[in-house]
């Protein structure tokens, strides 16, 4: 199959990638740039292990493809941190143990940043609802929503 | 501040969290390697068919391709062993690498393509034609028996345990309860599905696994005797592993074949797998049918309990061989006295994806069984469900309290417990007695509300023995090497703060090595709940030598007492006077130098071995209680509150012991209403995505109330601890069913689980609800 050159633009990096038209945006970021923070869960767009943020949104990396992400502000869990400065996020989930084999955390971690930018004071029930899209197999889920409320406390309190 | 004294039992952060969060982790997927081939696997589409011919040319003309193999181009690997070793009887039941003649369920490996890109060896694999003559399929344990090959029945092996007159305890029975009942099938189902690398060092001649996970050791040695090498030229290597729950980590087809391919081309050869397979090609568990009766006296005494049981163990057994039956035989009386007791399972192959170990395995399905047993037995003598039980329980005075029962080839021998204090803390949590008149008036307003509850005995810590290795470098950085595996459950962490007690450091400076066979020679891993009581004691033990050789040294060289010395933050510093001349482990770890002139005639090395032995299992227990209201238009159960109390001996870090429970709680949840692999007829499955199998999320999951109890430490164990991995999932489906039939107020009415909306809907309607 034809591979295309395309650019990808990541975290604030770009990124010159020659890619199959089929080749996932999950792959290309794993793949091809290296950036193997955003994992796959199912590969069908449930599990939301992959979920990034582009263009402001949070998306499922594994349902789209490289080459539609061209001109795409993307942003993945490896983009959160400023330097060694953890997202706050990133702390809260660490100081609440919301996340235990790690795996589906790069995608709660990218889901709850995206919720918190667009609504930073949401209420309980609506971000629960939002947090029930991604899943989790090992924390129960109490101590994920412990830690992006936290985190929301402290991001509101900074502003 | 640092933690020393007193890291055991405080609430740390996870040492393992930072590169977890900054999406630095590895995991097998994240793993290459220069020229590797991607490995896909042809699966069976067919439950049970004769190969006739397998056609490879068109996938092997494929660009990319690099070869295409089938059984016979690995004749010389013979059928997938047991873990523990040789059984006569079901040697010929094994699973070959790659489907011999015969297709005995859909997800089979069939033939192995490796490729130079994942992409193509894909496209190569839908491009292998597999031509077959259809058999017919067997999809219940309870069907009539078939013949898996000429003379032998599909029926593997019966497993069997009991004591006692059971007979005699029938015949003078003053009441016989009798249920049927079934757990359904489902399993660990991993956020992460499984990968390997094989990669083959030509140089050294070693020959390597990445992706290992949870019993590296022993799959070494299994996978040794494959390959005819030595352990010593075979490593295995724990990358991040994205959950376990026992089905990741046994060695499965795709190990043997990644291994085998990297020894033939010399290239290092990837497999992912993706989650179609995973749902059909990992180990599923649980699915069983049980007929049992009891037999009772005028009090709800139970006299005793005969069970026979058919075990789902799907196309083949696999490296557990019996072991899941065999727990389901031994551990299934749980927390109550029992005069007799006849056990007899049906380990019966069908054509599904093979079954093995899954989080409590053996535990979750009798734990539903037994505990439905007290209900109906409460309902026949007109007795309330907290007193059938209360009548029955081991008392804390009589432990330990032995049985002549067997788990895990280890003779059962409960060492504490107090079964019926852990009981009266939950009833009072969820205020029982009060709850019984609010759900009453909520019922005459119609609402279908119910409680239920479940008692269990888990067991943990398997002997018999782990070892552990403790070093101190010049710089006073310390790593534990262990031969344990870390499945996410916070292993690191754990260790770091036992280590750090003794040795008074903090425990984020410490690193701690899990899952490499080139590091340490031997492990145990982390299954059966072993991992914090065996590895931890071996830790300590080594970490307890450490300090001493450390405090005999520095003695020495303060010229002081070594038992008038104490090591505070990594120094070494005199109890009575802290704040006086101290010396750094660092600094004496210099000293222990080779070729130091100031060792002393010490050994070289600040370094110990430590060694932990137990005779026997150590056995936690808990109960769980759910309260529940249900739906009469959709069948959706909602759960309202739940309390569960575990003690747990002793808790290393409550924080994780909480964060066990809870997420194995919502497992548990996951395998009483919703997860469930289903079959046609056919054998064709029917749960093979996320939109059908169906995990739960946030919005399935109510607020629990955990209690984690420490009045029963364990005896068997310096530290006093037992383990906690499998307790919030072992009762979830014994404690939803109590509560569900509870609120629909018909006795015997849930004898399975899941209680799917589907089913749910269909008991209301039977009903007239």
């Amino acid at each position: 199959m034809t591979r295309h050159d395309i650019t990808l633009h990541v975290n604030g990096r770009r990124y010159d990638i020659c890619v199959e038209p089929r080749k996932t945006l999950a792959d290309a970021l794993r793949d091809d740039c290296g950036l193997t923070g955003t994992h796959l869960g199912c590969e069908h767009g449930v599990c939301g292990a992959c979920t990034i943020i582009a263009d402001g949104e949070t998306v499922r990396a594994c349902l789209m493809f490289a080459i539609q992400a061209e001109g795409v502000e993307l942003r993945t869990v490896e983009g959160l941190a400023q330097g060694n400065e953890m997202h706050p996020l990133q702390k809260a989930f660490v100081e609440h143990h919301g996340l235990q084999c790690g795996y589906c955390t790069p995608g709660f971690l990218m889901l709850a940043a995206g919720v918190l930018e667009k609504n930073p004071t949401i209420g309980d029930e609506e971000l629960r609802d939002i947090l029930a899209s991604n899943l989790c197999r090992c924390t129960g889920y109490e101590n994920i929503v412990k830690a992006v409320r936290a985190a929301a406390a402290e991001m509101g309190a900074a502003q | 501040m640092t933690s020393t004294k007193g890291a055991i039992g405080q609430p740390l952060t996870r040492i393992e969290d930072p590169p977890l969060v900054t999406g630095r982790g590895r995991f097998v997927a994240d793993i290459n390697f220069p020229h590797q081939l991607h490995m896909r696997i042809v699966r069976s589409a067919h439950a049970h068919a004769r190969i006739l011919s397998i056609s490879t040319q068109a996938a092997l003309a494929l660009p990319g391709v690099y070869a295409v193999w089938t059984a016979a181009d690995i004749a010389e690997i013979g059928p997938i062993d047991f873990r523990e070793g040789k059984i006569e009887k079901l040697e010929p039941y094994r699973q070959p690498v790659l489907a011999i003649d015969m297709l005995r369920y859909v997800g089979e490996p069939v033939a192995a393509i490796f490729a130079s890109d994942a992409y193509i060896a894909e496209d190569a694999a839908d491009l292998v034609e597999v031509h077959v003559e259809s058999l017919p399929v067997i999809i219940a344990a309870d069907a009539p028996t078939g013949e898996f090959a000429p003379g032998l029945s599909t029926e593997a092996a019966i497993v069997a345990q009991g004591f006692g007159d059971v007979a005699e305890a029938f015949a003078n029975a003053h009441a016989i309860v009798e249920l049927d009942l079934s757990v359904g099938r489902h399993s660990g189902v991993p956020l992460e599905t499984r990968g390997a690398i094989g990669r083959y060092d030509t140089a050294r001649d070693v020959l390597e696994l990445h992706g290992a996970a949870k019993v590296p050791h022993k799959n070494r040695e299994s996978l040794a005797r494959v390959f005819g090498r030595g352990t010593t030229g075979l490593h295995l290597f724990e990358a991040h592993v994205g959950g376990g729950f026992g089905i990741r980590g046994e060695i499965y087809p795709e190990d043997i074949l990644v291994l085998a391919a990297a020894l033939r081309f010399e290239r290092a050869v990837k497999w992912i797998e993706d989650r179609r397979e995973h749902l059909i090609a990992a180990n599923h568990s649980r699915q069983q049918r049980h007929k049992i009766r009891a037999a009772v006296d005028e009090k709800g005494t139970l006299l005793a309990i005969e069970n026979e049981f058919w075990h789902d163990q799907g196309a083949y057994p696999r490296t557990h061989a019996l072991r899941v039956a065999e727990t389901t035989c031994g551990i299934l009386p749980g927390p109550y006295h029992l005069g007799a007791y006849k056990a007899t399972g049906h380990y019966r192959l069908t054509n599904k994806t093979p079954a093995a170990t899954y989080r409590a395995p053996g535990r979750y399905e009798t734990n539903f069984v037994r505990e439905r047993l007290l209900d109906a037995i409460a309902v026949r003598l007109g007795i309330s469900r907290i007193d059938v039980r209360r009548q029955n329980l081991i008392r804390k005075e009589e432990m330990p309290y032995a049985r002549p029962l067997c788990v895990l080839e280890d003779d059962v021998s409960y060492d504490s417990g107090d079964y019926a204090g852990l009981l009266d803390k939950s009833l009072a949590a969820i205020g029982w007695d009060e709850l019984q008149d609010e759900l009453t008036a909520r019922r005459a307003k119609g609402e279908l509300v119910g409680v239920g509850l479940a008692l269990f005995v888990e067991k943990s810590g398997l002997g018999p023995s782990d070892g552990a290795h403790v070093r101190v470098d010049t710089t006073g950085a310390i790593e534990v090497i262990t031969g344990g595996a870390s499945v996410g459950q916070g292993f690191e962490t754990v260790m770091a703060q036992v280590c750090a007690e003794a040795l008074g450091t903090d425990y984020k400076r410490i690193r701690v090595i899990h899952g490499r066979t080139d590091r340490i020679e031997y492990g145990i891993g982390a299954h059966a709940s072993r991992a914090t009581v065996m590895t931890a004691n071996a830790v300590h033990a080594a970490a307890l030598l450490v300090r001493e050789k450390a405090l005999t040294l520095a003695g020495e060289l303060m010229q002081c007492e070594p038992a008038l010395l104490d090591i505070v933050e990594g120094n070494v510093v005199r109890r009575d006077n802290g704040a006086g001349p101290s010396i750094s482990l660092g600094q004496i770890a210099h000293h222990l130098r080779p070729a130091s002139p100031t060792r002393r005639g010490h050994a070289p090395g600040l370094a110990s071995d430590g060694w932990f032995e137990t005779a026997h299992q150590t056995y936690p227990y808990g109960n769980q209680i759910a309260q529940v209201s249900l739906d009469r238009e959709t069948g959706a159960v909602k759960i309202e509150r739940y309390v569960i109390a575990y003690d747990i001996g002793r808790a290393i870090n409550p924080l994780l012991v909480r964060g066990q429970i809870l997420g194995g709680f919502v497992q548990g949840l996951g395998g009483a209403l919703y997860e469930e692999f289903l079959y046609d007829a056919n054998g064709e499955p029917l749960s093979v995505t996320f939109a059908d199998y169906l995990i739960p999320t946030l919005a399935e999951v109510p607020d629990v109330h955990v209690i984690i109890a420490e009045d029963a430490p364990s005896t068997r164990n310096p530290l006093g601890i037992k383990g906690a991995g499998e307790s919030g999932i072992a009762a979830v489906g014994a404690a939803i069913a109590s509560a569900i039939e509870d609120a629909l107020g018909v006795p015997g009415v849930i004898t399975s689980i899941p209680v799917t909306p589907q089913r749910l809907k269909r008991i209301l309607k039977d009903n007239r609800l």
